[in-house]
């Protein structure tokens, strides 16, 4: 029970890391702040949901995996909504959505 | 063992968006590369609450996600606001 547990739980914290990791690398590497802004929320859905699974299946039937779930459910419910409204400010203060270059006279 | 490669992935995302968050060029950036620190801290209490056998840090991580998303929440209101009086002044001037 534990060796297949613990591998499958592997697999989902690795995955998880992996596009964690290329979320970050995306939000620092992308040319403007749509598309940073694309990188960064997409894998702030996907990462928790791998990773909060991976440690629920460590959990078993305790009370730590009750509060996994509300983590997990608060971190779905608020990371689009915050992604919304950063995207909502900054596209009123007039930050227009260029193309793949910076539009010449910003930055 | 488990938990060490998704340890090391946080906290070079955290990494990165740091420098991110130094880089800017506008506030939104800041923000953004905030509010992904403040993800990678939720998802790092909980794996180090289990790596260290401690449950009573998901609580922490309970706290910070709510006042992660609170504090972006206000910071984002607090520019908007600027940028809008901003933008009403630059017309009473025209």
């Amino acid at each position: 029970m534990d060796g297949l547990l613990d591998i499958v739980s592997w697999l989902l914290l690795t995955t998880g890391g992996v596009f964690v990791f290329i979320g970050g690398v995306g939000a620092l590497r992308m040319p403007n702040l749509y598309t940073r802004m694309h990188a960064a929320s997409i894998t702030d859905s996907i990462g928790p949901i791998l990773i909060i699974a991976g440690v629920m299946l460590q959990a078993g039937f305790t009370l730590p995996i009750v509060k996994l779930a509300a983590i997990l459910l608060f971190l779905l419910l608020t990371g689009p909504t915050a992604s919304n409204a950063l995207a909502s400010a900054a596209l009123l203060a007039g930050t227009k959505p260029g193309g793949s270059k910076t539009p010449a006279g910003e930055d | 063992m488990l938990y060490y490669a998704v340890i090391t992935a946080l906290l070079a995302t955290m990494l990165l968006a740091l420098v991110r968050a130094i880089l800017g060029p506008s506030v939104y950036d800041r923000v953004l590369a905030v509010n992904m620190i403040g993800t990678k801290t939720v998802l790092l209490l909980a794996v180090v609450s289990f790596l260290y056998g401690r449950p009573d840090f998901l609580d922490l991580a309970l706290a910070y996600a709510l006042i992660n998303f609170i504090g972006v929440l206000a910071v984002l209101e607090f520019f908007r606001s600027r940028a809008m009086r901003e933008a009403a002044e630059a017309a009473e001037e025209d």
